[in-house]
C-alpha cells in the first residue's frame, strides 16, 4: 500500500475511534448538569446520586476522547501536509477558534468541577460543569465547520499567485449552510449516544432492583432523551439530505446507488446483489421515497451516478469522481437503520415504564443492555457516510485526497504509526470499556449528604 | 510590527504557556514513582496538578492551531518532518492523560505501581522530546526547496538536540520539584525541595551550557539580554529553593522558561523553519503566514479571548491554592508518620503552607 492509502486507513481508524467517545461526552456533559441542577432545585439526594454516577461515566470517557483528539489535530500536518499547506489559510482559522474558544473552557472547567465539589459554593460548582458542556458543544460547532468546509467550500478563493485557498469571509464559514445542519445533527445524535448509555447503565441495575429510587428516574431520563433527540436527529438528518443533494449530488446518489438520472426514485431498503449498477438479485423498495429525501417532492428528480460522473468529467476533467458505492450505501442504510431502531426502542420502554411500571421480565433490561451499541454504531456509519461519500475529495470539488498526503513522510513511517495507534487505541478501549464496566456494576454511590454539607472526602480526586 | 511577526510573537506566547505550566506537571509525574514514598503520598503528588493539567496542556493544541491557522506552511513542514518524534509525543501525552484519570480507579497496588511507571515515562519523555524538537528548529533542519524535510528522526537526534531536550527534561524537573514544594506539606514538602537541589545540580549547567552554545551560533544582541536574564533568573530560583523560598523559587524557574523560549524565538526570527540544505529554501515568517484577511480575523479572536482563557485559568490555580497534606487525600488512613496531619510549621523563611503563592499563567 501507498503511504496515502495508508494515511488514510491511519485517519479513518483514529477518527472512527475517536468518535466513539467523543458524541457520549458532548450528550452526557449536558445531561450530568441537568442532573446536577435537578439536585439543587430539588434537594432530592438521588439526583445528587444520579449526578456523580453517570459524572464518572462521563469523566472516564472525556479522558480517552481527549487524548485521541490531541492525534487529530496533529495528523493534519504529519500525514496531509500538502493538504494543510493548501487549506490552512481557511482551515486553520475554525481548528485555532477551537482551541482557544472551546478547548480551554472545557478542559480547564472540568478540572474545577471534579476536584471543586468541597472547594466551590454549590451553585458556582453547578456552574463550572455547565461551562465543561458549553465548551464540549462549542468545540463540536468549530470541528463541524471545518469539516464543512470540506464537504461544502464557502467564503474562499484560490489565491492566483500561492495558488493556495484563501480565506475571504469568516462570516461565511461559520454560517455555512452545511455546518447549520450538521452541527444540530451531531449534537441531537449525541444526546441519542447519551440517553441511551443512561438507560443501559439504569436497565443493568434495575434488572436486579438496585437503588430503584436512583435508577428509575434516570431510566425515564435516558428513554425521553433518546426517543426525543432520535426524532430530531432524522428531522435534521433529512435536512441534510437535501442540502447533500444539491451540494454533493454524487453522495446522493451514492447513498442509493443510483446510477441512472431519475425522478419517482425509490429507495431500497437493502439489496441483494451487486451494487455496480448491474441488475440485483433482489432488493426492497419504498416508491418514491428517495426523491423525497433528496427534494421534498415524491417527483422529484435525483440525479444518478454515471450522469453525474459525466458532468464531474467535464467540469474538472477525465477522472472517476464516484466514492466507493458499497461502502456509502451500506452507511447510509445502518446509519438510518440503527438509529431509529434506538429511537422505537426508547418508545417501547417509555411505554412499558409508564407511570411508575417495572417491567417484571427480564427481557426489556437485556435488550436495554445490549441496546447501547445501536448509537455508537450509528455514529461511526454517519461519519463513514459523508466522509467516504466525499472522496475522491478532499475539499470537495477543490482538492483530490491524491494530492493531499505528505509528500515527504515514507510509507513505512505511516505503517509505523498505524501500528501504534490501533494497538494503543485497542488497549485502551480494553482497560476504559473494563473501568467504565466496573464502575457501573459498582452501582450509584451511598447517600450523600444535604445540599452544602460538607463532605468527607472530594468525590472525585485522583 | 506587521500581524505576521504579532502572530510569530503569539505562538511564543502559546509555547510559553504550554513550557510554563505543563513543564511543571511533566516535573511532578517523572517525581512521583521517584518522591513518593508509599500510595498515599503518590496521590498527593498526582493531586497537586490533578485540577490544572489538563488545561495546561490545552496550551499546546492551542499553539498547534495557532500555528496552522497562522503560518500553515510551517505547520505543515514541521508536523510532517517530525512525523516520528511527534508520534513518540502523542503516544506518550496519551498514555499519561489516561494514567492521571484511570490511576484511581482500582485500589491494587499493582495497578497503580504500573500506571506511575506509564507516568513518568508519559512525562519524562515528551519534556525531553520537546527540547530536542525546539533546538533542532532554531539549529535548521534539512529542507528542500519545496519546504519537504528531508532528514529522519536520526537527524534530529544530533549532539545539539539531544543537550536541548537534557536542558528541557532538568528544567521541567526542577519547575515540577519546586511546584511540588509549593503545593505539598511536611516530610514530603522537604524531600521535594531537595529534589529540586539535586535537580539544579543538573539543570543549571546544562542550561548554561546550551544557551551559550545557542547564542554562539544564532545569538543577536536583544537575545543575549534574554539569554543572560534567564541564566539569572535560573540561579534566582536555586538561590530561593535553596533558602526555603518556594514562591519566589517558583517564580524564578516560570521566568526561567518564558526567557528560554524568548531567547530561542528571538534566535530564529524571522525565519520560522530554516533550512539547514541552503538558506533560499527556509520558511520565514513572511513566505509561510497566512493571508492578512485570515491573520486579522485570528487577531481579533486572539485578543478578544486570550485574556478571558487567562482569567479562568489563573482563577483555577486561585481556587486550588491549598498546599495538599496526606490527609486531603486519605483521611481515614492511619496517622501519617511523625504527625504530620497537624499544622505544617513555616519553612525557614516562614512561607506559611497554602500562602505566597504565584498565579501561573501570562501577563
Amino acid at each position: 500500500m501507498s503511504a496515502l492509502d495508508l494515511s488514510r486507513w491511519q485517519f479513518g481508524i483514529t477518527t472512527v475511534y475517536h468518535f466513539i467517545f467523543v458524541p457520549l461526552t458532548i450528550g452526557i456533559s449536558i445531561l450530568v448538569a441537568a442532573m446536577q441542577t435537578a439536585w439543587l432545585i430539588k434537594k432530592d439526594p438521588a439526583y445528587l446520586r444520579m449526578t456523580k454516577f453517570f459524572g464518572k461515566i462521563f469523566l472516564i470517557n472525556f479522558a480517552v476522547g481527549v487524548v485521541t483528539g490531541i492525534v487529530q489535530e496533529f495528523q493534519f500536518g504529519m500525514n496531509w501536509s500538502a493538504y494543510s499547506k493548501f487549506v490552512g489559510d481557511v482551515f486553520g482559522a475554525p481548528l485555532a477558534m477551537e482551541a482557544l474558544l472551546a478547548f480551554f473552557m472545557e478542559s480547564t472547567f472540568i478540572g474545577l468541577w471534579v476536584f471543586g465539589w468541597n472547594k466551590l459554593p454549590p451553585r458556582l460548582h453547578l456552574a463550572t460543569i455547565w461551562l465543561a458542556a458549553i465548551g464540549t458543544n462549542l468545540s463540536a460547532f468549530f470541528i463541524l465547520a471545518a469539516n464543512s468546509w470540506m464537504q461544502h467550500p464557502v467564503g474562499y478563493k484560490i489565491n492566483p499567485v500561492t495558488h493556495r485557498t484563501q480565506l475571504t469571509s469568516i462570516v461565511a464559514l461559520l454560517t455555512n449552510s452545511t455546518v447549520l445542519a450538521a452541527w444540530p445533527h451531531v449534537i441531537f445524535a449525541a444526546f441519542v449516544t447519551a440517553g441511551m448509555v443512561i438507560v443501559a447503565a439504569s436497565a443493568w441495575h434495575l434488572a436486579r432492583r438496585n437503588d430503584i429510587e436512583v435508577f428509575q428516574p434516570a431510566l425515564r431520563i435516558g428513554l425521553v432523551v433518546t426517543l426525543v433527540a432520535g426524532i430530531a436527529t432524522a428531522v435534521t438528518g433529512d435536512i441534510q439530505a437535501r442540502l447533500m443533494d444539491s451540494q454533493q449530488p454524487m453522495k446522493m446518489a451514492a447513498a442509493e446507488a443510483l446510477y441512472t438520472t431519475s425522478s419517482d426514485a425509490s429507495f431500497s431498503l437493502f439489496t441483494i446483489g451487486s451494487l455496480n449498477g448491474s441488475k440485483e438479485v433482489w432488493s426492497v423498495r419504498v416508491p418514491d421515497l428517495l426523491s423525497l429525501i433528496a427534494t421534498l417532492d415524491p417527483h422529484g428528480t435525483v440525479q444518478g451516478i454515471n450522469n453525474v460522473q459525466r458532468a464531474y468529467d467535464k467540469k474538472y476533467g477525465p477522472g472517476d469522481y464516484k466514492p466507493i458505492i458499497p461502502v456509502t450505501y451500506w452507511s447510509f442504510r445502518l446509519m438510518i437503520g440503527f438509529g431509529l431502531l434506538a429511537a422505537l426502542l426508547a418508545l417501547i420502554g417509555l411505554w412499558l415504564t409508564r407511570r411508575g411500571r417495572l417491567p417484571g421480565s427480564k427481557w426489556p433490561y437485556r435488550i436495554a443492555v445490549w441496546a447501547v451499541a445501536l448509537p455508537f454504531l450509528a455514529n461511526s456509519m454517519g461519519w463513514i457516510f459523508t466522509e467516504m461519500g466525499r472522496q475522491p475529495w478532499t475539499v470537495f470539488g477543490v482538492l483530490l485526497t491524491s494530492q493531499s498526503a505528505s509528500p515527504g513522510v515514507t510509507a513505512s513511517s505511516v505503517i509505523i504509526s498505524m501500528t501504534v495507534f490501533t494497538l494503543l487505541y485497542a488497549v485502551l478501549a480494553v482497560i476504559a470499556g473494563w473501568l467504565m464496566l466496573r464502575h457501573i456494576k459498582g452501582g450509584a454511590p451511598a447517600e450523600a449528604p444535604a445540599p452544602g454539607a460538607a463532605e468527607p472526602l472530594p468525590v472525585f480526586s485522583y | 510590527m506587521t500581524l505576521a511577526t504579532f502572530w510569530f510573537i503569539l505562538i511564543a506566547v502559546l509555547w510559553t504557556g504550554y513550557f510554563v505550566l505543563e513543564g511543571f506537571d511533566f516535573g511532578v509525574g517523572i517525581l512521583v514513582p521517584v518522591l513518593g514514598r508509599d500510595d498515599t503520598e503518590r496521590r498527593v503528588m498526582v493531586n497537586t496538578i490533578g485540577p490544572v493539567w489538563d488545561g495546561n496542556e490545552v496550551w499546546l493544541l492551542t499553539a498547534g492551531g495557532a500555528t496552522f491557522a497562522a503560518f500553515p506552511l510551517w505547520y505543515a513542514s514541521m508536523f510532517s518532518g517530525f512525523y516520528l518524534a511527534l508520534l513518540i509525543i502523542l503516544v506518550t501525552l496519551i498514555v499519561r492523560g489516561v494514567c492521571f484519570e484511570f490511576r484511581s480507579k482500582v485500589d491494587s497496588p499493582r495497578w497503580r505501581a504500573n500506571w506511575d511507571r506509564a507516568i513518568f515515562a508519559g512525562s519524562a519523555v515528551p519534556a525531553l522530546l520537546w527540547g530536542v524538537a525546539f533546538a533542532n528548529i532554531v539549529r535548521g533542519v534539512p529542507m528542500n526547496a519545496a519546504h519537504v524535510y528531508t532528514g529522519n528522526l536520526l537527524t534530529l537526534l544530533n549532539w545539539y538536540g539531544l543537550l536541548g531536550g537534557l536542558v528541557t527534561l532538568s528544567l521541567f524537573t526542577l519547575h515540577g520539584a519546586i511546584f511540588l514544594s509549593l503545593k505539598t506539606t511536611g516530610d514530603l514538602r522537604r524531600r521535594a525541595r531537595g529534589a529540586a537541589v539535586r535537580t539544579a545540580v543538573a539543570a543549571v549547567p546544562l542550561a548554561a551550557i546550551f544557551l551559550v552554545v545557542t547564542q554562539v551560533a544564532h545569538g543577536k544582541p536583544a537575545t543575549w539580554v534574554t539569554a543572560v536574564l534567564a541564566a539569572v533568573a535560573l540561579l534566582g530560583a536555586v538561590a530561593a529553593i535553596m533558602r526555603g523560598r518556594e514562591g519566589w523559587a517558583f517564580a524564578g524557574t516560570a521566568v526561567t522558561l518564558l526567557l528560554a523560549v524568548a531567547t530561542l524565538f528571538g534566535d530564529l526570527y524571522p525565519n520560522v523553519l530554516p533550512s539547514s540544505t541552503s538558506p533560499a529554501f527556509s520558511l520565514t515568517v513572511n513566505n509561510a503566514s497566512s493571508s492578512h484577511y485570515t491573520l486579522t480575523v485570528m487577531t481579533v479572536v486572539a485578543l478578544i479571548f486570550t485574556p478571558i482563557v487567562l482569567a479562568y485559568q489563573a482563577w483555577t490555580y486561585w481556587v486550588f491554592r491549598q498546599r495538599l497534606s496526606r490527609s486531603d487525600v486519605a483521611p481515614a488512613a492511619a496517622p501519617e508518620p511523625g504527625g504530620g496531619t497537624g499544622p505544617v510549621p513555616p519553612g525557614p523563611a516562614g512561607v506559611p503552607p497554602g500562602g505566597a503563592q504565584p498565579v501561573p499563567g501570562q501577563p
